[in-house]
């Protein structure tokens, strides 16, 4: 089993700083404001799944969230990019708590699902990016992996949420480390469950499209 | 410091007049039925944000020429971050517009605190107008190219040339007006944005006729007529702030607030053709900064000439 690395419920003040200064800077670089748009703040133990295309995507999510949320809620980062060097399993954990999962595993303690459930079974939520990877195709959302399917089956009293972040691909573009300023918003959505003997396939795309119904600039091609 | 006598007459002036408005707003809220209509709910968010305005530019004030630059250079940062928003970028243009941001902005109000003006007055007319397009030619990308760069144009020359006109009038050297030029800022500020109000106003009780219906729904003959002719009373009154006689000052506020019409006009044009009611969402109530301030980035630069031209030596 690898580490799990929540070692309390609250953050540690490393943690706690981190997250006030990146929310503090989300907030003067993108002016970002959460839009509620069929679902509304709350503390219950949510699945936040979010389009992905910059490393700002779930600093801008987690900014849109109450410090006491964010305390409980943890972004799944790549282990193959974020596990790479000493430094970066630094940032990923000790700063900004996220989970570490392996993308291709064949031991079964890493297995990417169990992994996260024993996240969720301490009560925590979740960032997850169903694409698995950041886009950096013209494709305006790619299909999703399974993981929000398998997850789902296994908690179905987590609520999955899905976010759209919109601009942070032109803020901070794969490749870059220095922001440019842009205005961003959060679209939170309505609740997606599967419904009874809904296939793995039809729940995905159906995830994926609510997800792309949320983008208020659906019309913009940058 | 600013002159005390008339920074006093304009800050009780100004107060007076923001508690009438929120005394009134209070009242109709107070006696409409609930839940408040959208229309009363947002007069007292712009009412709100004014004072917020309001307390803002006089603090900036209080620090004279170092206040007013900052101040503004924010204003510039905000405007700009939504013209670059709202208009097509590419990948490609990630440095360009990391360089709006970053060099153009800080360099422009560094060239205003030091009252270089020849410098200010081509830095991105002449310098970026050639060397932004050259940069983006260079990286390769032609997807679009004219689009793109037109439009970094027009946000640094709207959002930063336009906007530094405001600071840049404490540069200005008018003789027997020494120490006294954060006044024409106040002069410029408050009939600009009071014609706003007025021409607002003056729509909503008289205004019939469209004046540009394809552009905007709501900028009436009526209204436009109206609004100027009390802003240039407004700016009779106000010349005790100025160097300009009472005649002068109505002519040089009506100038001014044409052009800020002008601006307002050429806004709501750039909003529609991107399919936008608003710039952003910065200020409650107004929309973003680009909202409050298109027409003081029109008037800016034409006010700044008219007086450099017939006011200093």
């Amino acid at each position: 089993m690898t580490k799990l690395h929540l070692r309390a419920n609250t953050f540690t003040l490393l943690q706690t700083v981190t997250s006030v200064g990146l929310s503090a800077l989300a907030w003067v670089v993108t002016g970002v404001r959460p839009i509620w748009n069929g679902s509304q703040p709350s503390e219950r133990q949510r699945i936040y799944f979010a389009n992905h295309a910059s490393h700002g995507d779930f600093i801008l999510l987690s900014a849109c969230l109450s410090e006491k949320v964010r305390a409980r809620t943890h972004a799944v980062a790549a282990a193959e990019y974020w596990g790479k060097s000493r430094l970066r399993r630094y940032i990923a954990e000790d700063m900004l708590s996220s989970v570490l999962i392996h993308r291709q595993w064949t031991d079964e303690a890493q297995n990417p699902i169990s992994i996260m459930l024993s996240v969720l079974d301490q009560g925590h939520s979740l960032i997850l990016f169903p694409e698995g990877t950041r886009n950096t195709s013209d494709e305006k959302l790619l299909p999703f992996r399974s993981g929000l399917y398998n997850l789902s089956m296994a908690r179905p009293e987590v609520e999955l949420i899905p976010c759209w972040i919109e601009n942070m691909s032109r803020v901070l573009p794969k490749g870059q480390f220095l922001p440019v300023p842009l205005l961003c918003r959060v679209v939170f959505g309505p609740a997606v469950t599967i419904a009874p003997g809904e296939a793995r396939r039809a729940f995905l795309e159906r995830a994926r499209q609510t997800l792309l119904a949320l983008n208020p600039r659906p019309d913009r091609d940058d | 410091m600013p002159p005390m006598h008339e920074t006093m007459i304009l800050v009780i002036g100004l107060v007076g007049v923001l508690t009438t408005a929120s005394l009134v707003a209070g009242i109709l809220s107070w006696r409409a039925p609930k839940p408040l209509s959208s229309t009363l709910v947002n007069l007292t968010q712009r009412i709100n944000a004014w004072w917020v305005m309001v307390v803002a530019i006089t603090v900036a004030f209080f620090f004279g020429r170092t206040g007013m630059t900052i101040l503004f250079a924010l204003i510039s940062f905000a405007a700009l971050r939504e013209f670059v928003t709202l208009t097509h970028s590419r990948r490609s243009d990630h440095w360009v517009l990391l360089g709006m941001f970053g060099l153009i902005i800080p360099f422009q109000y560094w060239l205003v605190w030091t009252a270089w003006y020849g410098l200010f007055t081509i830095f991105i007319p002449v310098y970026c107008f050639l060397l932004m397009p050259a940069i983006t030619a260079l990286n390769g990308d032609t997807e679009r190219f004219l689009e793109r760069v037109s439009a970094q144009q027009w946000a640094v020359m709207i959002s930063v040339y336009c906007v530094s006109h405001v600071p840049a009038l404490l540069t200005l050297n008018v003789p027997g007006f020494e120490g006294r030029n954060l006044l024409l800022i106040a002069f410029l500020i408050i009939t600009v944005q009071g014609s706003d109000v007025l021409q607002y106003i003056f729509g909503k009780l008289f205004g019939k006729h469209l004046l540009s219906p394809a552009v905007s729904p709501s900028k009436t003959w009526e209204g436009l007529v109206g609004g100027l002719a009390a802003s240039s009373l407004l700016g009779a009154l106000l010349s005790f702030l100025t160097p300009f006689s009472a005649l002068q000052a109505a002519a040089v506020a009506l100038v001014a607030c044409l052009m800020g019409f002008l601006g307002g006009l050429v806004a709501s044009a750039i909003k529609r053709d991107q399919g936008v009611k608003d710039w952003g969402h910065l200020i409650e109530g107004h929309g973003g900064m680009m909202d409050r301030a298109d027409s003081l980035v029109f008037a800016a630069p034409v006010f700044f000439h008219t007086v450099r031209y017939f006011w200093t030596v």
